[in-house]
């Protein structure tokens, strides 16, 4: 099959991981991978960056599958349970809002610039090499730093179960893919029998 | 009914679908489609229950069943 441009879109994931060790603002880079699909989602009511621009669920399919680094195992139910899908979206904004509220304060003279990042919501580790100031205010490095956590600590998590499960395990819990659905859902919803049975097969 | 046809059809859990798109991608008939970015859903007559779709669906929401 032949490939178009999106199919290499996974090359941009990679240099955006590289890049936040280089210099932490280009972190701000990363919103795009938040705006667009709700922008998709919201005009068009489909989940068409999952389905086609998802830079990064690329990478896991070529990571898990043609490096062959992942074990191809059923994901756990309850891993794909609405209740653990969409619990981990909710704790997903509200450590996203925590961090544009720590972004706040330092905007706000509050609190001084932190250079570091953290991992998995817990592990601070300091990332100072990628700080080399700023024209603007500490405030725009301070939400560069804490941005760069919440892809950082995604990725990983999506790593540890692409080893454990299969490639794009990431894609059954992933919060913004759980969000464009959610949106497609109360968009398209009504217009979907949900509850139909599957496809009857017409013998020809 | 022509018997050298396979029977085999992907069938997809479909409450359980994250609507990623993953199956689509992979599929050689181009028999699966996102329906309003909700589930996936299978052309059973494009189908031929190769299984692609099923190694490849993160969710393991897909299953190759007997369908007559």
């Amino acid at each position: 099959m032949k490939k178009k441009w999106y199919d290499f879109l996974w090359i941009a994931s990679l240099i955006y991981l590289v890049l936040g060790f280089v210099n932490i603002l280009f972190a701000w880079f990363g919103l795009l991978c938040f705006l667009i699909p709700l922008i998709i989602s919201i005009a068009k009511g489909t989940k068409g960056y999952c389905n086609r621009y998802c830079g990064r669920g690329q990478l896991f399919s070529i990571l898990g599958g043609r490096f062959g680094l992942s074990r191809k195992k059923d994901i756990p139910r309850w891993m794909k349970s609405k209740v653990f899908r969409y619990g981990f979206l909710v704790f997903f904004l509200i450590m996203f809002f925590q961090m544009l509220w720590n972004t706040y304060l330092v905007f706000a003279g509050v609190q001084d610039l932190k250079q570091g990042i953290t991992l998995l919501w817990t592990f601070k580790l300091p990332w100072h090499w990628a700080y080399h100031g700023t024209l603007m205010h500490s405030g725009v490095a301070q939400f560069a730093f804490g941005f760069y956590s919440i892809m950082l600590t995604s990725t990983i998590l999506g790593l540890i179960t692409m080893v454990l499960f299969k490639p794009r395990s990431w894609c059954v819990y992933c919060p913004m893919g759980t969000m464009t659905q959610f949106i497609c859902k109360i968009k398209n919803g009504k217009h979907i029998d949900q509850k139909s049975p599957v496809p009857t097969f017409r013998q020809s | 009914m022509n018997p050298g046809r396979s029977l085999k059809k992907a069938v997809i859990e479909q409450h359980s679908c994250v609507a990623c798109g993953c199956c689509v991608k992979v599929c050689p008939r181009k028999a699966i489609e996102i329906l309003g970015g909700i589930m996936a859903r299978v052309n059973w007559e494009q189908c031929v229950g190769c299984g692609k779709c099923m190694k490849e669906c993160p969710a393991s929401v897909i299953t190759i069943q007997e369908v007559c």
